[in-house]
């Protein structure tokens, strides 16, 4: 079933497109590239925060209001260059193990995401002026950290296999 | 000349265990990629609020203090990462047009960064809460230049895979 939406993929008419052209991959690697440095930039700055490790006197809050903006717009970009690379050799990629490696890291970075929101970030306001921040939001800046770094390392690897 | 230093940088024993190393190329190129992106977070922030168009409640110069730590600070893990690469496929980087154009466009960069950091720091240095409202055309275009050149930066990167 998931074999033959893959098969699918690989035929529609923009995935044979940059399948073909010699530079339209290249092009939306750059993209990607450019996509992916200000979402992991953005993101390190908050985390760095978190782990009280920079900008201690910016309250958390703000910097994440400030920041969140940026990271997003640079995901939404990372994702649809990256849907385009890999609709051009579908099959290829996703048999690859760096490729669902970083899937698998991708998703746990948005589930740390979603549980640093729904819990210590709702009480930012009470803390968000402290160093150093309290034990909760250092595991989960930690966590992010670790994270985007390994995705930056998987997918510089799916070019290697 | 070029081509000669070329042969030999690859010939030497620290070139040729970097190329047999399978690991060694992707893990530094990550790394690379690592700090392009503190550099290019980081100045995509302060060159906006230098245009104007955010982060307009942080003064020019709190947001260079912030900043350009950063920046110095990436850079040198670029500049030895980036060695590394060379080290290890000299033909596929310094023989290639795309690589020249690229440090070519980071010298500019550099050039235009710490120019800006001097008319700022002068402006400071006289008295002044933040840059002079006199130097407003020149923030304006050191942010522009800055922006194209560190994507131009970072997409010649990318493209020296795919030329020669």
């Amino acid at each position: 079933m998931f074999e033959r939406f893959l098969h699918w993929l690989e035929s529609t008419a923009p995935a044979i497109a940059i399948s073909e052209s010699s530079w339209l991959f290249p092009g939306i690697e750059s993209v990607h590239v450019l996509g992916i440095a200000l979402v992991v930039g953005s993101i390190t700055m908050v985390d760095l925060r978190l782990l009280d490790l920079n900008l201690r006197e910016r309250p958390v809050g703000e910097l994440i209001a400030e920041t969140l903006p940026w990271t997003w717009t640079a995901f939404a970009v990372a994702v649809c260059s990256g849907a385009l690379m890999f609709s051009s050799n579908a099959t290829h990629y996703w048999g690859t193990v760096p490729f669902r490696a970083k899937m698998l890291l991708l998703t746990l970075a948005g589930i740390n995401m979603m549980a640093f929101h729904a819990t210590i970030h709702r009480s930012v306001d009470s803390w968000g002026r402290l160093s150093p921040t309290p034990w909760a939001a250092k595991l989960c800046g930690g966590i992010s950290l670790g994270l985007w770094v390994g995705v930056v390392l998987l997918g510089r690897w799916i070019g290697f296999v | 000349m070029l081509d000669d230093f070329i042969q030999w940088l690859g010939a030497t024993p620290i070139s040729l265990r970097i190329q047999e190393v399978f690991w060694i190329i992707p893990t530094v190129q990550a790394v690379h990629i690592l700090a392009i992106s503190v550099v290019l977070a980081s100045m995509a922030m302060f060159d906006a609020r230098l245009l104007g168009l955010a982060g307009k409640r942080n003064s020019i110069a709190s947001l260079s203090r912030r900043f350009m730590p950063w920046l110095w600070g990436a850079l040198i893990v670029l500049a030895a990462s980036g060695c590394i690469l060379i080290i290890g496929e000299p033909k596929r980087s310094l023989g290639n047009v795309v690589f020249q154009l690229k440090m070519c466009m980071l010298a500019t960069a550099i050039a235009a960064t710490l120019g800006f950091q001097s008319v700022l720091k002068r402006d400071l240095a006289g008295g002044a809460a933040d840059l002079a409202p006199a130097h407003a055309a020149v923030a304006k275009i050191t942010g522009l230049l800055s922006l194209v050149l560190w994507v131009g930066i970072a997409v010649a990167g990318r493209l020296i895979a795919y030329t020669s």
